[in-house]
C-alpha cells in the first residue's frame, strides 16, 4: 500500500500557517490527481488545494476551522485502492491514531537520557515576553526531522517541550515523553494559538546607549517615563501602524457650543470640543467594532465595552485616564467625566483602574497648536485618534446654486492611526468618514 | 564443528567451490607453488594441478584480462591480488572492460577478484589500503567485504557462483585473529546484497563493514555497560549491491546513524550511505548522520601514526556518545 501525505502548502513567502476552511472531499472519497480536495485560507490568500496523487482520501487529520503550520500533514491519500481506509475522521485524539511505524522505545524507561545528557531538563516556559524570540527559544525550536514529524503528527509546539539534547535541543525522547505525559492535550486545541503566540506585553525592551558629552546632565528615567518609553517601542514593534487624515468642519459644533456653553456651566460642566468628539467617537466605535478591538495571538477580541482613553499631558509625563462605557453617557456626563479625569490626573488622584481597560484612545496635540500628529497606538488597542488644532481657516464651499466661495470656517485636522493587522484601510476610512459626517452635522438636540 | 580462522574459512570456501565445479580455477602472483603471500591457496596446486592453480606474471591488468577472457568462455576464475592496494593497476580493465562487458556485448563475466585489504598491521601506504570506494562508483561490479569467519566462507562461495564480476575485499587483520566454530557438514553460502545485524540495539545504529564491525561491537558493548544505551551494529557485508532496506529499517528503529569505515573520509562510502538515508529516511532522523573514518592521509608506517590515522574503538565511542546525547 502506498500512502501519500497532503500537507498545508506555503502560499507566500511570509506565510507560516494556514486554516482549513472547507473539506471538499470526505474520507473514503476517490480523488483524481490535481482534483481540489479542500479549501484553505491564509492571511494573504484563499485557495483550493489540489490532490497530489490519485487515490482514496484515507484520513483527514485537520478539521475545518483549524489553523496549522505550513508543511503540517493535513490529510493522507491511499493510492492503493484495495487497502482499507481508516475511519478516523476528523482526527481522533493523537493516542487513537496509528502513526506509521511508531518508534517503539518511547514507552521504555530511559536511563540513557540521564547518563548521556547530564544537564537537567529546563522547563520550557511558554514565551513570557515580547514578540522577539530569545536565542534560547530559537535554539529550542531547532529540531531534527524526526522530532518535527512527531510534533506535527501530535500537534505539539516544540517550543514547549523541555529539551535535554545539545544546547537544550528537543530530542526524540523528550518529545515522546512530553506526549506521553499528556501535555500536548493542553497545548493543542483552541488554546493553542494563545500558547504559541502569547499576548504581547512590554517585555524586555533595550534602549541603545548613547555617550554623554561634557556638561550634559544624565538622569535616570522616572517610572512613568520608562513605562512610556517601553510601551511606545513595544507598540511600534507589535502593530502595523497606518495613519489616515481627515479634515473636519467644526462650524456647526462651534455654534452649538456657543449656544449651550452657559447652560452646561450652570449644570457644573465645561462644554469643550472634546466632549463632542468623544460622543461621536463612542457612537462610531459601536458601528465599527473592528476599531474597538484587540489582537490576541491569532484571534481578534471584539470589545463589548466602549472605554475611551484620553491622553492627558502632565508636567512629569503622559497618562491616559479612561472614560468607561462612554457610549452610555450623555453629553453632560461626557463633559463632566473629561473634566474630572483630567483634573484628577493632574492632581495624581486617579484610581489605578481608571487608567485601565481602554478600548480606544483619543489624543489631542491640537491643544498646543499642532496642525495634526501621527499617534502611536496604545496597546493592546488597535486605534488612536489624533485631534489637531481647532481654529478658523479659509475653506472653499460650494453653494446650493453651484457657486464656489471662500468661507471662514472652524476647521480641524484628524488623524487615525490603526493597526493594519486587523483594521484594513477601508475599515479605518469608513470609521473616519462616519465620524466626520456625524461631527459636521451634529444634531443640536443630542445635547 | 571445528574452530577455524577467517583465512581458513576463505580457503575452505574456494576449495569447496573448486571441488564442486571444474570451471572454477585460481590465478595470481605466487598462488601456486608458494600458496599465496598469505597462504590462502596453500596446497591447492598439489591437489588441483597447475592448470587450475596458475602462477602469473606480475601484471594485475594481465591477470584480470586473462580471467575475463576465460570467464567469457564459461570458466569461473578466482583472481588473487597479492594486496588489494595493487588492484589500482587493474582499474582500467575492471572498470572499462569487465564492468561493461554485459552491457556492451551481452557477455557474462563471472570472475572474482579477491585479496587482502586494510590496515592495523603496520603495513604502510602500499599494503594497508581499503580501495572499495574506488569501485563503488562503477555500475556493473559487485563489492563484498566479509567481517566474520562464517561470512568469509559463505560470501566467497556466493561470489564464485555469481554470474557477474565480484571484487572481494578480505581484511588481512582478521586473517588469523578471529576464529569461529564452523559446521563442516553444512554448506555455507551467504547471499550477496544482504546486510547482517551484528548486534541489536534501540538507540543508535552503526553502519559498518569488514574489520570496523569488530570495533563497532566493542563500542556498542561499552556503551551498553557504561551508558545504558543500546547500539545496533549493522554489518553491510556487501557494498554493491547495497542493502538499503536493512539500513532504512535500522534508521527507522533507532533514528540516529553513525557510519564507520576504515577507508579515508573524503569521497568514502559513508558519503553514499548518508545520501541514501537522506533520500529514504530523512524524516526518521533524530540527529545528523555522523562518520567515523580514517583521516585523509596515506596510511603511515610508524605504529603511533598508524594508530592515529586509522579509526579506533575510542573514536567510534566518542562519536556515538555525542550522537546519543544530541
Amino acid at each position: 500500500m502506498a500512502r501519500v501525505e497532503v500537507v498545508m502548502p506555503q502560499m507566500g513567502e511570509s506565510i507560516a500557517e494556514g486554516t482549513v476552511s472547507r473539506w471538499l472531499k470526505s474520507v473514503g472519497d476517490e480523488v483524481k490527481r490535481d482534483e481540489p480536495i479542500l479549501e484553505i485560507s491564509t492571511d494573504k490568500v484563499d485557495a483550493e488545494i489540489p490532490s497530489p496523487a490519485e487515490g482514496i482520501l484515507a484520513e483527514i487529520r485537520v478539521p475545518e476551522g483549524e489553523t496549522v503550520e505550513v508543511q503540517t500533514v493535513i490529510a493522507v491519500l491511499e493510492t492503493d485502492k484495495a487497502a482499507p481506509v481508516s475511519a478516523a475522521s476528523p482526527p481522533s485524539p493523537p493516542a487513537a491514531e496509528a502513526p506509521p511505524a511508531p518508534p517503539e522505545p518511547a514507552a521504555a524507561p530511559e536511563p540513557v537520557a540521564a547518563a548521556v545528557a547530564p544537564a537537567p531538563p529546563q522547563p520550557a516556559a511558554p514565551k513570557s515576553d515580547g514578540a522577539v524570540q530569545t536565542a534560547e527559544e530559537r535554539l529550542r525550536q531547532r529540531s531534527t526531522p524526526l522530532v518535527r514529524k512527531i510534533a506535527a503528527e501530535h500537534h505539539v509546539d516544540i517550543g514547549q517541550v523541555p529539551g535535554t539534547g545539545h544546547a537544550g535541543r528537543v530530542t526524540k525522547k523528550d518529545i515522546l515523553a512530553f506526549i506521553e505525559s499528556g501535555a500536548p492535550a493542553a497545548a493543542a486545541g483552541p488554546a493553542r494559538p494563545a500558547a504559541t503566540h502569547p499576548v504581547a506585553s512590554a517585555g524586555e525592551i533595550v534602549h541603545p546607549t548613547v555617550g554623554a558629552w561634557e556638561g550634559d546632565r544624565v538622569e535616570p528615567m522616572s517610572k512613568i517615563r520608562k513605562l512610556t518609553a517601553d510601551h511606545m517601542i513595544m507598540s511600534r514593534r507589535t502593530s502595523a501602524h497606518v495613519t489616515s487624515f481627515y479634515e473636519i468642519d467644526f462650524t456647526t459644533i462651534a455654534a452649538i457650543r456657543q449656544a449651550k456653553k452657559q447652560e452646561f456651566q450652570d449644570r457644573g460642566a465645561k462644554l469643550t470640543y472634546m466632549a463632542f468628539i468623544v460622543k461621536a467617537v463612542a457612537d462610531n466605535l459601536q458601528k465599527h467594532p473592528v476599531v474597538n478591538a484587540s489582537v490576541s495571538g491569532d484571534t481578534i477580541i471584539y470589545r463589548k465595552s466602549i472605554n475611551i482613553g484620553m491622553a492627558v499631558a502632565l508636567d512629569w509625563g503622559l497618562i491616559v485616564p479612561v472614560i468607561r462605557n462612554a457610549d452610555e453617557l450623555s453629553m453632560l456626563g461626557i463633559a463632566k467625566s473629561i473634566a474630572d479625569m483630567a483634573d484628577r490626573a493632574r492632581s495624581k488622584r486617579l484610581n489605578p483602574d481608571e487608567v485601565q481597560k481602554g478600548t480606544f484612545t483619543i489624543t489631542n496635540p491640537g491643544v498646543f497648536g499642532s496642525y495634526i500628529g501621527t499617534p502611536i497606538i496604545n496597546q493592546p488597542q488597535v486605534g488612536i485618534l489624533g485631534v489637531g488644532a481647532i481654529e478658523k481657516r479659509p475653506k472653499i464651499l460650494t453653494l446650493d446654486d453651484g457657486q464656489d466661495v471662500i468661507a471662514i470656517r472652524t476647521m480641524s485636522m484628524f488623524s487615525l492611526s490603526y493597526d493594519h493587522r486587523i483594521v484594513d484601510g477601508a475599515d479605518g476610512d469608513r470609521f473616519m468618514a462616519d465620524l466626520k459626517r456625524d461631527l459636521e452635522s451634529f444634531p443640536e438636540g443630542a445635547l | 564443528m571445528a574452530e577455524v580462522t577467517y583465512l581458513e574459512a576463505l580457503r575452505q570456501g574456494i576449495w569447496e567451490e573448486m571441488e564442486r565445479d571444474d570451471e572454477v580455477f585460481v590465478l595470481g602472483e605466487d598462488v601456486g607453488k608458494y600458496g599465496g603471500a598469505f597462504k590462502v591457496t596453500e596446497g591447492f596446486q598439489g591437489h588441483f594441478g597447475e592448470e587450475r592453480v596458475i602462477d602469473t606474471p606480475i601484471s594485475e591488468a594481465a591477470i584480470v584480462g586473462a580471467a575475463a577472457g576465460a570467464a567469457h568462455m564459461g570458466m569461473r576464475p578466482v583472481v588473487e591480488m597479492q594486496f588489494m592496494d595493487f588492484i589500482a593497476c587493474a582499474y582500467d580493465i575492471l572498470t572499462n572492460y569487465v564492468a561493461t562487458a554485459r552491457y556492451r556485448a551481452g557477455l557474462s563475466t563471472p570472475i572474482v577478484v579477491r585479496g587482502p585489504s586494510g590496515g592495523y598491521v603496520r603495513g604502510g601506504p602500499f599494503h594497508s589500503q581499503n580501495p572499495e570506494a574506488g569501485f563503488l562508483h562503477t555500475p556493473g561490479l559487485k563489492l563484498v567485504c566479509p567481517a566474520t569467519v562464517r561470512d568469509a566462507k559463505g560470501l566467497i562461495k556466493a561470489a564464485i557462483r555469481d554470474d557477474d564480476p565480484v571484487i572481494y575485499f578480505e581484511h588481512k587483520y582478521l586473517y588469523r585473529r578471529i576464529k569461529e566454530d564452523l559446521p563442516q557438514d553444512e554448506e555455507i553460502v551467504t547471499p550477496l546484497g544482504k546486510a547482517r545485524v551484528a548486534n541489536e540495539g534501540a538507540d543508535l545504529t552503526i553502519v559498518t563493514w569488514s574489520a570496523m564491525v569488530w570495533k563497532a561491537l566493542e563500542a556498542a558493548e561499552r556503551i551498553e555497560q557504561e551508558d545504558g544505551a543500546t547500539v545496533e551494529v549493522l554489518d553491510l557485508r556487501t557494498l554493491l549491491p547495497m542493502d538499503d532496506e536493512a539500513i532504512v529499517t535500522s534508521v527507522r528503529k533507532t533514528n540516529k546513524v553513525l557510519i564507520a569505515h576504515e577507508d579515508t573520509r573524503t569521497g568514502g562510502v559513508a558519503g553514499e550511505i548518508t545520501a541514501r538515508i537522506n533520500e529514504k529516511a530523512f524524516e526518521w532522523l533524530d540527529g545528523p548522520i555522523m562518520r567515523v573514518t580514517a583521516h585523509d592521509t596515506p596510511v603511515p608506517y610508524a605504529p603511533t601514526l598508524e594508530d592515529y590515522v586509522l579509526p579506533q574503538t575510542d573514536d567510534v565511542l566518542k562519536s556515538a556518545r555525542w550522537l546519543l546525547a544530541y
